[in-house]
């Protein structure tokens, strides 16, 4: 029978203060299977670490269990003490008696004594019936997809083709650059973005590590980190490539001006969104950079900017502030005022968020030098009245309400996830928010890694960011890809489905629930094989098999069975 | 209703979304009763039904099943697979004559720490109602 040692964490009070750690250890001492118990102030610290690697040593232990906060926090961490100490790295579990006891249930220390007890005790019955495992080996492809050549993706590409790997980049329009092409110019200095980004677009087509797809979008997805099988539709036809890691940058459009009717975008041509404005300042847009208003082309005296239209607005809008709006409604009036010096611009806003690094001085220059008057309040209706848009808002520091004629009116909508991202993220397998935004791993820490293993997230696909906070994504999710690139060899988690030849009878259904297509019927035994590197160990198959020929490793009947049986 | 009565009640949640609801719970330090015990598994659709009619069998007041919401799992479609599977199920426990209400199927996301809070405080709130799982002491366990 195994010798399971078990360490129950005070974690200072955060455990001890609810859950009787004495009494706990005490339980645990005299329960099958249990060689060894003792408790400490934190395991996780080196001389808790040391406390494992001794008791194992020592007594002989071939398992280990953990009582402390969610295996999510350091099961990591303590299957490399036992594995330091010579034990398999999977027979050591973390019985979490933190986030899932000690926490929620602060008021009653005898039943969360006696509830930390009963989980460990199910974990002890886990790790009775785990078995020793080794990672699996993987095939590893160096050389990475990136989805959209906007700047984010094309800051990925020329940092990853400049290591020398391979680059892929998938862009559905004619041409890259994204958004940013279609931008006048950037925000403190007026700097053209079309100058910055023809540097940046040529260093990526012309290094001989990237292929440059347009007017190519992604099909479909199967393999795995290390090995995915893209399948690209461009120009109507389909190609297949090969990628060990993908990098989404697929930017962001802006929210549907039509949704917002109290503003009459869509409705009014006098009205129009941020991108709109900025294709009318840019020396490649439509007016070659004149400011007009669309309806009659004459040069609008009055112009209003309306800050989150549609922003921090969960009844009408989107709840999220969309972040750079604040920043580029104050470059477009200043550039309004640059052009036109004698006309007059408005801003309506509810708070002033210039965040970054000289952005709150460049707002207060739009207000002293170029004379942009803000107005602190919302905006209520904007209609026409005698050929010009009667803007109608409160002054919140005056308390009075306020209207304007204006010729032109701009509405400073909110970004929101590019049409087709939620399809994409469904062929990626990736997780998105409630908005559409992609997901990332973790909020603080894994800011550039989506959950699925290889997917990486740059730019405004993952959230409302400008351009230096998506230059620097791309540049991180890329130094993500290449620390995957750079190591000699990768593998694939050993928790996966194991098919007992004795039992299986052969009839295919697990191969038919599998997401991953990780089954075939072999065709010379007839019985089911597990493709390793491509199960995921999601257990579908062995609910599914009517035999109970398959298995998860560590996730067996008997585990779980056996786990029950100490509950109840 | 017995006021003493704490129902005992078996979960068996998916490592991604519902067991991290659950430790968002924690996290947020929100209090709910302690008659539950976890057991992670890494799918909701790998939850047998033998995984939720044993408890019952032994004596468990209710069996909690965490999934992650629909379109949002882990493993593309393991939730649904969960999904008919406890509709199924329940169909045979009712026919059965168990109380197939003692069986609960939820979709927590790992963001949703008050929900699953509120879910298991609920949960204990209705089994209390329901009184002990009859099953318990018919075969005296």
């Amino acid at each position: 029978m195994r010798k399971v040692g078990v360490f129950v964490c005070h974690c200072g009070n955060n455990i001890a203060g609810a859950v009787e750690v004495e009494r706990v250890t005490e339980a645990l001492r005299s329960y099958p299977g249990v060689a060894y118990s003792i408790d400490y102030l934190y395991v996780c610290s080196d001389p808790g670490q040391d406390l494992i690697k001794e008791a194992i040593a020592e007594r002989d232990l071939d398992g280990v269990v953990v009582a402390a906060c969610s295996p999510v926090m350091h099961e990591t961490t303590f299957r490399r003490t036992v594995a330091a100490a010579g034990l398999n790295p999977y027979l050591c579990e973390v019985a979490n008696i933190r986030e899932q006891c000690s926490w929620v249930h602060r008021d009653d220390i005898e039943r969360a004594t006696l509830k930390a007890t009963q989980i460990i005790e199910t974990i002890v019955e886990k790790v009775r019936h785990d078995e020793p495992l080794l990672p699996l080996a993987m095939s590893l492809v160096r050389r990475a997809l990136i989805i959209g050549g906007g700047i984010a993706g094309l800051q990925a590409a020329s940092d990853i083709a400049a290591a020398g790997y391979g680059v892929i980049l998938v862009e559905r329009e004619e041409g890259v650059g994204g958004r940013m092409a279609q931008l006048s110019g950037t925000y403190l200095n007026f700097d053209s973005t079309v100058d910055l980004l023809r540097e940046k677009i040529e260093a990526v087509t012309r290094n001989p590590h990237v292929t440059v797809l347009t007017r190519a979008q992604v099909e479909e997805l199967g393999g795995y980190l290390g090995d995915f099988k893209v399948k690209v539709r461009r120009q109507g036809n389909d190609e297949e490539y090969e990628v060990g890691a993908i990098v989404v940058a697929t930017g962001y459009e802006l929210y549907p001006q039509e949704w917002l009717s109290e503003y009459g975008g869509e409705r009014y041509p006098d009205v129009i969104d941020g991108l709109e404005f900025e294709r009318m300042l840019s020396p490649t847009g439509p007016t070659g950079g004149e400011i007009r208003c669309p309806s009659d082309g004459r040069v609008p005296q009055e112009v209003v900017f309306v800050q989150c239209a549609g922003s921090r607005d969960p009844e009408r809008g989107v709840a999220y502030c969309s972040k750079i709006c604040c920043m580029y409604t104050a470059k477009q009036a200043m550039m309004y005022k640059m052009q036109v010096p004698q006309g007059q611009a408005y801003i309506f806003y509810i708070d002033i968020r210039a965040l970054g690094k000289g952005y709150e001085e460049f707002t207060q220059r739009g207000m002293e030098e170029h004379r942009v008057l803000y107005l602190r309040g919302k905006v209520s209706k904007v209609f026409p009245q005698d050929g010009k848009m009667m803007v109608w808002g409160a002054d919140t520091l005056s308390g009075k309400g306020v209207e304007v004629a204006a010729d032109l009116v701009v509405l400073a909508t909110p970004m929101v996830p590019s049409a087709g991202a939620f399809e994409l993220a469904r062929k990626l397998r990736v997780a998105t928010d409630k908005h559409g935004f992609f997901s990332e791993a973790h909020p603080k820490l894994r800011p550039v890694e989506s959950l699925t293993p290889g997917v990486y997230l740059a730019g405004a696909c993952q959230a409302p960011k400008d351009i230096p906070e998506a230059v620097a994504q791309g540049s991180a999710a890329a130094a993500k890809v290449l620390s995957l690139f750079s190591q000699e060899k990768i593998t694939h988690d050993p928790i996966v489905a194991v098919v007992d030849s004795e039992l299986c009878a052969g009839c295919g259904i697990c191969v038919e629930v599998c997401p991953y297509e990780a089954r075939e019927i072999h065709p010379l035994t007839k019985i089911a094989v597990v493709k390793e590197v491509l199960c995921q160990g999601c257990g579908a198959c062995l609910v599914a098999c009517p035999n109970k020929a398959s298995q998860l490793r560590n996730f067996t009947p008997t585990q779980v069975m056996a786990m029950i049986g100490a509950l109840v | 209703m017995n006021e003493d009565f704490e129902p005992k009640i078996v979960a068996f949640l998916c490592n991604w979304c519902a067991y991290m609801g659950a430790d968002l719970a924690g996290t947020s330090r929100i209090q709910y009763p302690p008659n539950l015990r976890i057991i992670r598994m890494m799918c909701s659709g790998a939850v047998d039904p033998v995984y939720v009619i044993k408890p019952l069998l032994d004596g468990a007041d209710g069996v909690l099943i965490g999934g992650c919401h629909p379109g949002d799992c882990h493993y593309q479609e393991g939730n649904y697979k969960a999904r008919r599977r406890v509709a199924i199920l329940k169909n045979i426990l009712h026919q059965m004559g168990f109380d197939e209400e003692r069986v609960w199927l939820r979709w927590i996301s790992a963001s949703e720490g008050q929900v699953f809070a509120e879910t298991v405080t609920e949960m204990v709130e209705a089994l209390k109602e329901k009184g002990p799982n009859p099953l318990k002491e018919l075969w005296g366990t």
